[in-house]
């Protein structure tokens, strides 16, 4: 191996808390070229193995090394919609299975997939090219996350009129709201919403389906397609719950979003400026909060997770080519942070006006099996303490989607998890010509499934629609 | 009563292969003697090793002897049954075979005597031959005919022999027409060995021995002859057969022509137009189809010869004819027998494959080789006017004082003696005459059509534009991968792509993705009874030349027969193309035909399109066409393509039934030929020439748009890019051993998978198809998948071809047995020891759903009884025993890799391999912790690298790779930065320097040839098994059946799929066949034939799960190999770069830092072999076996999974893979006996007992023995003595020293070790010192012989064939093939045949006078010293690896200390001579010194001053 792996520079942290757009800087060319040599066209690539769009790694990554940019861009947008989202915030699962994993550090997929990307951009490659042929069938898409747009994009691909509804005043659902600009300019999916649009897609925002549409209205397109996400959040019902200072993850970055992104809301602000902040969950929502929190200047920031903190390397219960749950330190946590793990939260403490003043938490002792896997936990006794806190942010993942409304108008069935039921593979729900994809039937998950789930549901709709479907699928399909 | 045709199960008659040993003795005057007959009979005797007998050991596999009619014996027989013959040659002698049972019998007599009458004879009688029943086998009694002869008398206005020979062959003719017509349930056992007024054939089912005895005819003195022609026979099967004996009526034949199919084609193609004015039409029709059905291919080609003989050509005419030597490309030829040879070349395809011929017409008798000169003949005249040619020497002793000339056939050579005339001809004057009686050379200047001289195209096909290229590249079914891995490395290159780790893509019947109809059919390739040959090295003998017309009437010599148009090579560029589309001569016009159907998918449409097609070819030549272009180029939306293979085949078949073929050239126009795959099955069905039109536009707009990123230009490109397609074309011939592209033409060497008997019966015809598969709408729907892609008008247009799959993994591309999930199981489970997580793997790969990639997966468990307790299956421990790991070399994978795969065998009582790498000793020595990194098994590949008598010595199995499943019938290379020092030295070769494996073993070039190389293992290491290691392919059960009577232990059958290396991606896929097949095949052959229990059967190819082996056991194998699978569980992750040494676990890679990455540990290997083993035996409970024994061969508990519904499976048939062969015997159906190696009686016991000192204490001995010819492999087993005690290292130097005299048979050395000195008064059969250990060997003729030493053949082929180390010192000249892949040994010899030296790596060798042509071929190292005293070495050496230097101080200093000892050891006078005048001399030695080796030389000299 001629090449090590390269991480891109990054702004340092005080300049990059002094904003709230992206900072890690582009490479050099030469040292794209580097990157993507170091790609070995493996036999079986597990890379696009482990990535849920089915990316045809190798392939990109060669075309790349030859500075076809073009051909690479074919190559990635056969099977992603939208690298320049994926490319930037996406865990890369590729490059957990990546071959060269197995000894050394992996190919940096998702820092080539974002180049790809951003250079056909530049270049002139990546464009509108609206479809010549209408189909004459029109599809509604409700929601506009990461599931919605790439259903739109791939259904407006086979020419039908889509119409995309947003409940939010801009389409881009998550990607838009739940993501921190840091990770995520804004400006990146107004650009694609931008071809989307010269492309045939119809967004129609402020309008929630349900409210201000009702589910009889949506009768009159050929098709819908549901597409809203997994947007109730997991709560944490311990006393003191009440106590002002105490709000989801989703309503804080939302928030801030708007507020960055020159948007208005009606909701009090939720700040962190000034405070002692306490982000209960360790995932990347989390990380967000922790990132936006410092962003807000708060004196400081503090998470805690319930489970024990994972290992650094790969262990015998996670082995290559899987995704292993390893201790992630992100730039967030870079930024300024203590991390705690094992630690449950038991109560919130409010001072006499009810305002958040401090967390009750105790530490955990984790009993495991012999692979090290958690079995179950017990409180360590003489641990519980009161942690000093102004703002907690529950980062706890999401429960199933909003079932009030449209769904329960249109009288879905649910899976046990109160997921929108649908088979992987058919995504069609209980009524007729109505689909369902992303987090809304899979329950919370990556942007890639989303991404993946819209592009599949796409071909299933359009087969439903024309009888046969010429839209990608990420895998195989059987010549019957 | 046994039936000859059986087709039960997969066995064909049609598989079934001879060879053998030939010969005959002939008095130059035409004196007649009964002596001839007595020793050409011993001389029969003498080569009884080269016969064989099958289960009965008493039934030999046919034997005989063809003389001139003994007039006298005759005469005096005749009378006493009231017949009177007239005067010699004024009557004809028939000789025949008839049923027993009365009645038939006597039908049989009336019609032969109501033929003759009709024909106008009068029938003289009939006599009953006398035979003597006593002592012949019970098979060969079983079926024993009733032997007669009958007389008839030459009409009077008959005038000439040759007229009267022509009338009898007529009647022969007749007389078989008129049993066949009326007689069909006893034509089996009916049968003319011979009809004629001059010569007669006495032959039968019989061993050697048994043709004296059993014709009591032959004992008579009044039974003379001036020559006696003998052959014995060694099939492939045991199947009784008198018939099959040889010799014919003009021809004995030891060989095989493997290009039958196409010949018997070709020759029914111009059936038509046969005219002959020495026969009338009515006579025509009775000759005709000349070639009777269900022969051999020898019968076939001595009818053939028969009828162009009667037609008016000369018997040598015939033979230069039909068995060409090779003349195109061959520049010192003279042009005058050039032009003869072309000329004939646009008549008849050459009908080729390993041949050595004797033939005769009573007057003349001659001999001669094939261009390959693969099968020895030697021969000796003496001075009382005797000749003896036979396939060894020895085999008929001779007066040694009378003896004036010793030689050998060379390859492409004839021998002639005409007994009228009293004359023996050189080649050069039969050849010069005949080359002379026509104006060939003018004929061929005037009428010959060349491209070049060809007019510029009247009209062109318009340009295929850039945007029309993408839509035909997906309509066609281009993939990314199709670009990419094939195409453009092609272009660039000009080499074909290499590809490793096997295929586990599924069969494409199996597949869900759209095929290429030629995906369906698998190339055929040599193994056992014909070798593969060496393209590249031996390019010399290969072809590409074709011509494209009409090839007339052959019994005719007509100068309008080259009125053709000549191509160098069958690619043509579409500009050529154009050219022929627009030729006119006047005589000479093209037709082009579209070949399209309606794209609708209604039923019967592609059916329709081919008979249409049909339709209009039959007019376009009745229409007076010379050539019809069959292109697909005007297709469109509503018209799609017929694939160009179905209409090639189609067309060529209905136009040779309808008898037009021979008179018009197919040329392909098609878009759906790109690899060389494609080309190879178009040409072997039936077209003379193609136009890859789309593949060039898809080259040329790469490039236009810079894909391809190159400074080449498009012309360079698309040179590249034919000449790849050239060279794999011959790589492709060559595997199946054929040298030239005209007899390759039309030969149809392809098994079909998966398409359905009507198809193939239909448009395919002859060819093999033994699982059904797709009819033509399922043809027609694969193309429809296609032709949307580009031709619908998409709502959703890609930009991008599909990836394809095929060769790495893709998610939407094919799908792989291995796969990312299947990979992490496996090694998850064998890891962690977890047999749930092994359980989900096996799962996983045997039960899915929807995909089916082999044969076996359409396969589930038939329960035909109660299951029984787990606890009572034979327990893992005896079943592991039965495990082996694939062949993988030393240098092909890592040390880390290899010696963990052995030290987890030793664990297990398994058994690792080798690989034909060597094996370093120091593995030879325990570990401390009681391991071993021994490897059980010891590969004997054809490079023999590292094969000394002490590696043979440390096995417990020696196993042949006669194929290999990656690339059956190919060689390989180990490029020079991959030998470091390491495998250098355990490969006796040279750090740095490139090592080439060649296509075939050169000691196996027949069955006959095999049998002598496992006897002189077994005497090498009589305590091992000898494993034969064969490839899957229809016949492969007839092989094995000749193999096990080749007296091998183990066969193993490996599947087409299997491989762990690298090798040319067109062969990883398309050469051979799943092993499903191959081992039901050889399980119900072998059971058949009463073999089975002889030998164990062995599977390997792709096995992966418990399921896989269980249905191997029940198709008949009680042994399995799993290699990939234990790689994979070692740490492969199936990266298919094992040929880039980049491998990122260390496992296919000698880079010693990626070495380091490899973490496989033994125990991983266990316990793959250990979860592998308890699940088979849950399997084994639930079936209701307790033991592997009882399961072998069961196939019943087999059934196809009902549950498939698949529009492509559904039409699969396996039923004859599922057939149960049934012995009434259990132990016959599994490994019960143990073969007799007839070792009880060799002279090493003698030599053994004589040197018991020297191997106690190094004394030296001193002994001396006579030699015959059947004492074969003489030292081998002493040398195993002495390794087994002295390892290596041997004893020192003249240690046993023994002294032989006589004629020394086969293998006289071979593996000798150090300490033996042997020196040889007399002459040596092949393969002298083969595999030479350090022993001295010294060959000097006997003392009373007259001849000039120096000028005659002393030692037969294939010398020092992978000698390591060692001395060899011959007084005379040698064969062909000396010292090939010498890594070490010294030799001097005075002078040697063809391709000397080849491949060789290491080691000096003194050649003392002429040398053969291709001298150096593939020569990597070592140094040749030439004595060029006539000047003209440089035009017989191959220069393409070597230097020709003038004597350095050092090279003169060695070769006077050679010539020195030569003199001491054989008295050579020419050494004698050499060393008086060696300053005269000197200027006249030449130094050939391989290029390579002499910068490793130098670069090493650098360091060390």
């Amino acid at each position: 191996m001629e090449f090590e792996r390269k991480a891109p520079e990054k702004e340092i942290v005080a300049d990059r808390l002094k904003h709230s757009g992206e900072f890690v800087k582009p490479l050099t060319d030469d040292e794209l070229n580097r990157q993507a040599a170091r790609c070995m066209d493996c036999g079986i690539p597990f890379c696009h193995s482990g990535c849920p769009l089915g990316n045809v790694i190798p392939e990109f990554n060669d075309a790349v090394y030859k500075g076809k940019w073009e051909e690479a861009y074919e190559i990635l947008s056969s099977t992603n919609n939208f690298p320049e989202f994926t490319g930037r915030i996406c865990p890369a699962p590729c490059e957990s299975a990546c071959v060269l994993g197995i000894n050394r550090s992996p190919v940096s997929i998702e820092e080539i997939e974002k180049h790809i990307a951003e250079i056909a951009y530049k270049k002139g490659y990546a464009k509108a090219r609206p479809v010549l042929i209408s189909s004459g069938k029109s599809v509604a898409i409700v929601g506009s996350g990461p599931a919605g747009l790439a259903a739109a994009a791939q259904l407006s691909k086979a020419g039908h009129q889509v119409t995309v509804f947003e409940r939010d005043d801009k389409p881009g659902g998550l990607l838009r709201y739940g993501i921190p600009d840091f990770k995520l300019d804004k400006w990146v999916i107004d650009r694609k919403i931008r071809i989307m649009e010269e492309e045939g897609v119809n967004f129609i925002c402020n309008t929630e389906v349900g409210k201000d549409v009702t589910a009889k209205d949506l009768n009159a397109f050929d098709a819908v397609v549901l597409a809203g996400g997994s947007t109730i959040p997991r709560d944490l019902p311990i006393p003191g719950r009440d106590a002002k200072g105490v709000h989801f993850a989703m309503d804080f970055l939302k928030q801030q979003n708007k507020r960055v992104g020159n948007s208005t809301f009606d909701d009090e602000d939720i700040l962190a400026t000034n405070k002692h902040v306490v982000v209960i969950g360790g995932g990347d929502t989390g990380s967000d909060c922790v990132g936006t929190s410092n962003r807000h200047g708060a004196k400081s920031v503090t998470q805690f997770e319930l489970m024990f903190q994972p290992p650094v390397s790969r262990t015998e219960a996670m082995p290559w080519p899987t995704y292993p749950m390893l201790l992630k330190t992100t730039t967030s946590h870079e930024e300024g942070c203590e991390r705690y793990w094992s630690v449950n939260t038991k109560e919130f403490i409010a001072d006499e006006n009810g305002k958040l003043k401090a967390l009750k938490v105790v530490d955990l002792e984790w009993e495991k099996d012999k692979l090290g896997r958690p079995v179950k936990f017990t409180e360590i006794e003489g641990s519980e303490r009161e942690i000093p806190c102004e703002l907690v942010l529950l980062a706890m993942g999401f429960l199933h989607p909003q079932h009030e409304g449209l769904l329960n108008q249109l009288g879905l069935e649910y899976d046990p998890r109160g997921n929108v039921k649908a088979q992987e593979g058919s995504y069609q729900t209980s009524a007729d010509k109505i689909f369902v994809a992303g987090d809304m039937r899979r329950g919370q998950s990556l942007v890639v499934w989303a991404i993946s789930e819209g592009r599949e549901c796409a071909r299933k709709v359009d087969e439903f629609l024309m009888g046969v479907s010429e839209l990608e699928t990420k895998d195989a399909l059987p010549v019957v | 009563m046994n039936k000859l045709t059986q087709t039960e199960g997969l066995y064909r008659t049609e598989f079934e292969h001879d060879a053998c040993g030939v010969g005959f003795v002939a008095d130059v005057k035409g004196e007649k003697s009964h002596q001839q007959i007595v020793d050409a009979l011993v001389m029969l005797e003498n080569m009884e090793h080269r016969g064989a007998c099958g289960c009965d050991p008493d039934s030999g596999d046919g034997a005989g002897i063809m003389f001139q009619i003994p007039h006298q014996f005759l005469w005096d027989e005749c009378i006493s049954l009231d017949i009177l013959l007239k005067e010699p040659g004024h009557y004809g002698v028939g000789m025949a075979f008839l049923p027993k049972e009365e009645e038939a019998h006597a039908r049989c007599r009336a019609i032969i005597e109501a033929a003759a009458i009709d024909r106008g004879f009068d029938f003289l009688g009939f006599r009953e031959v006398p035979v003597n029943p006593e002592g012949i086998g019970v098979t060969a009694l079983s079926v024993e005919p009733s032997i007669v002869q009958f007389f008839v008398d030459r009409p009077r206005d008959i005038k000439t022999t040759e007229d009267f020979e022509r009338k009898l062959y007529v009647l022969r003719r007749l007389i078989v027409q008129e049993i066949k017509k009326t007689q069909q349930e006893i034509q089996e056992h009916f049968y003319v060995t011979s009809l004629s007024c001059q010569t007669i054939v006495y032959k039968g089912q019989l061993t050697t021995a048994q043709v004296r005895s059993y014709f009591t005819d032959l004992h008579d003195e009044r039974v003379v002859s001036a020559f006696g022609l003998v052959h014995s026979r060694f099939s492939t099967n045991t199947f009784p057969s008198w018939k099959l004996a040889q010799p014919f009526r003009f021809v004995a034949h030891n060989g095989e022509i493997n290009t039958l199919t196409g010949n018997l084609n070709w020759f029914y193609a111009g059936m038509e137009s046969l005219v002959s004015p020495y026969f009338s039409e009515e006579e025509m029709e009775i000759l005709l189809p000349v070639i009777d059905k269900g022969q051999s291919d020898s019968a076939c080609l001595d009818n053939v010869a028969e009828l162009l003989m009667h037609c008016g050509r000369s018997l040598p005419h015939v033979m230069l004819m039909m068995v060409p030597e090779a003349w195109d490309g061959n520049t010192q030829m003279d042009p005058i027998k050039k032009a003869f040879y072309e000329f004939h070349a646009t008549l008849v395809e050459p009908w080729d494959g390993p041949a050595a011929l004797c033939f005769t017409n009573g007057k003349m008798i001659g001999a001669m080789l094939d261009r390959n000169g693969l099968r020895p003949l030697r021969y000796s005249i003496t001075s009382d006017d005797r000749v003896v040619v036979a396939s060894e020497t020895g085999a008929l002793p001779l007066n040694e004082e009378l003896v004036i000339k010793k030689g050998r056939l060379q390859p492409g050579k004839i021998f002639l003696i005409d007994m009228e005339k009293g004359e023996i001809s050189s080649d050069e004057t039969v050849k010069a005459e005949l080359a002379n009686k026509q104006p060939y050379a003018d004929w061929l200047d005037q009428y010959k059509i060349r491209l070049d001289d060809l007019a510029e195209p009247r009209v062109t096909f318009t340009y295929l534009a850039k945007e029309s290229v993408f839509r035909y590249q997906q309509t066609f079914g281009y993939s990314r991968e199709d670009i990419q891995d094939i195409l453009i490395p092609m272009a660039l290159e000009g080499k074909e792509p290499i590809g490793a780790m096997g295929t586990d893509v599924p069969l494409a019947v199996l597949s869900n993705q759209a095929q290429h109809l030629s995906s369906y059919f698998k190339q055929y390739f040599a193994q056992v009874t014909n070798p593969p040959i060496d393209p590249i090295r031996e390019r010399l003998v290969m072809s590409l030349a074709t011509f494209i017309g009409n090839g007339g009437n052959i019994v005719d010599e007509n100068k309008m027969h080259c009125h053709c148009v000549a191509l160098e090579h069958p690619v043509l560029t579409s500009k050529e193309l154009e050219k022929l589309r627009s030729i006119d001569t006047g005589v000479f016009q093209a037709k082009t035909l579209q070949t399209y159907f309606r794209a609708d998918e209604t039923p019967g449409a592609l059916e329709d399109g081919l008979t249409r097609l049909c339709r209009y070819a039959e007019d376009a030549v009745k229409d007076g066409f010379e050539v019809i272009i069959l292109s697909d180029r005007a297709i469109d939306s509503q018209h799609a393509a017929i694939p160009s293979l179905l209409a090639v085949s189609a067309v060529h078949h209905h136009l040779i039934k309808t008898g037009h073929r021979g008179s018009v050239g197919l040329v392909v126009e098609a878009g759906d030929v790109w690899e060389v795959h494609h080309f190879a099955c178009l040409l072997a069905f039936g077209a003379t020439a193609i136009n890859p039109y789309l593949a060039l536009a898809s080259i040329r707009t790469l490039r236009e748009q810079e894909t391809i990123d190159t400074d080449l230009k498009w012309a360079d490109l698309k040179k590249n890019y034919v000449k790849s397609i050239c060279a794999g074309l011959l790589k492709i011939f060559s595997k199946m051993g054929i040298s030239t592209l005209q007899s390759y033409h039309g030969a149809q060497i392809f098994e079909i998978l998966g398409i359905n008997k009507e198809v193939v019966d239909r448009y395919f015809c002859g060819a093999v198809s033994r699982i059904g598969g797709l009819g033509l709408d399922e043809i027609a729907k694969e193309v429809l998948i296609k032709h949307r892609r580009g031709f619908t008008s998409s709502r959703s247009k890609s930009h991008l071809l599909p990836e394809g799959g095929l060769y790495s993994w893709r998610r939407r591309g094919e799908s792989h047995l291995f796969n990312p999930e299947t990979v992490h199981l496996l090694q998850k489970a064998c890891r962690t020891n977890d047999y749930e997580t092994y359980k989900a793997y096996s799962a996983t790969i045997s039960q899915q759903s929807d995909k089916y990639y082999t044969l076996r997966n359409i396969l589930e468990f038939a329960y035909h009884r109660p299951a029984v307790p787990l606890e009572e299956v034979e327990p893992i421990e005896s079943i592991m025993k039965r495990f082996a790991t694939g062949a993988m070399s030393f240098g092909s994978i890592s040390h880390e890799a290899h010696s963990t795969l052995a030290i987890a065998m030793n664990r297990i009582g398994g058994k690792s391999n080798t690989g034909e790498g060597g094996e370093d000793e120091i593995r030879y020595e325990k570990l401390e912790n009681g391991d071993s990194m021994r490897s059980a098994i010891k590969q004997i590949a054809s490079a023999r690298f590292g094969v000394t008598s002490h590696y043979l010595s440390q096995a417990d199995e020696l196993q042949i790779k006669m194929a290999q499943g990656a690339k059956p019938g190919e060689g390989g290379q180990l490029p020079g930065h991959k030998v470091d020092d390491w495998i250098a030295k355990v490969r006796h070769s040279t750090p740095g320097v490139g090592l080439i494996s060649p296509p075939p073993h050169h000691d196996i070039y027949s069955i006959e040839d095999l049998k002598q190389l496992i006897f002189d293992l077994k005497n090498a290491n009589r305590a091992a098994r000898i494993n034969v290691k064969l490839v899957s392919k229809a016949g492969v059960g007839t092989i094995a059946a000749g193999v096990a009577k080749a007296h091998a232990d183990v066969i193993l059958i490996a599947g087409y799929d299997g491989g762990t290396g690298a090798s040319p991606i067109s062969s990883i896929k398309h050469a051979g066949l799943p092993w499903e097949l191959g081992l039901a095949e050889a399980h119900q052959t072998l059971v058949k034939n009463r073999l089975r229990s002889r030998v164990v059967l062995q599977a390997d190819g792709q096995m992966k799960t418990a399921k896989d082996i269980a249905i191997a056991t029940l198709l008949g194998a009680e042994e399995w190999g799993v290699a990939t699978a234990a790689l994979v569980a070692g740490g492969c992750i199936m990266m298919r770069k094992c040929h880039l040494n980049t491998c990122p676990v260390g496992v296919a890679t000698q880079d010693p830092e990626l070495r380091k990455l490899f973490t496989g540990q033994p125990d991983h290997i266990v316990n793959l072999f250990q979860f592998i083993a308890e699940e088979l035996r849950e399997i084994m409970a639930s079936l209701g076996f307790r033991t592997i024994n009882e399961m072998v061969g069961k196939a019943q508990f087999l059934k196809r999974k009902e549950e498939i519904s698949h529009w492509k499976i559904d039409r699969l048939d396996l039923s004859d893979v599922l057939y149960v062969a049934h012995d009434a015997d259990p132990k016959a159906l599994y490994n019960t006996e143990v073969q007799d190696h007839e070792m009880d009686s060799i002279l090493d016991w003698e030599l053994l007992k004589q040197a018991q000192s020297s191997l106690e204490s190094k004394t030296p001995v001193f002994g001396t023995f006579d030699l015959k010819n059947t004492d074969r492999t003489i030292g081998t087993l002493l040398s195993n003595e002495v390794s087994k005690v002295y390892g290596s290292e041997g004893l020192p130097d003249n240690t046993i020293n023994y002294k032989f005299t006589g004629y020394a048979g086969q293998s006289f050395g071979a593996f000798a070790a150090k300490g033996l000195s042997f020196e040889l008064e007399g002459e040596a059969n092949d393969y002298v010192g083969k595999g030479l250990s350090g022993a001295q060997l010294a060959i000097y003729p006997r003392k009373e012989s007259v001849y000039n030493a120096s000028e005659n053949i002393i030692i037969g082929n294939v010398a020092l064939y992978g000698a390591t180390s060692g001395r060899l010192f011959v007084r005379g000249q040698a064969g062909e093939r000396f010292a090939v892949r010498n890594s070490g040994a010294t030799a001097v010899v005075e002078g040697l045949g063809d391709h000397g030296c080849e491949y060789m790596t290491g080691g000096r060798v003194l050649v003392l006078g002429e040398t053969g042509r291709n001298f150096a071929a593939g020569m990597s190292g070592g140094i040749a010293w030439i004595y060029d005293v006539s000047g003209t070495f440089h035009e017989r050496c191959n220069g393409e690896m070597v230097d020709l230097e003038k004597l350095d101080t050092q090279d003169e200093t060695e070769i006077i200390s050679l010539l020195k000892k030569h003199i001491h050891l054989t008295g050579s006078d020419l050494a004698t001579h050499l060393l008086d005048h060696w300053q005269d001399v000197k200027p006249f030695f030449i130094k050939v010194f391989p290029r390579e080796y002499k910068q490793v030389l130098l670069a090493k000299s650098l360091v060390n001053n």
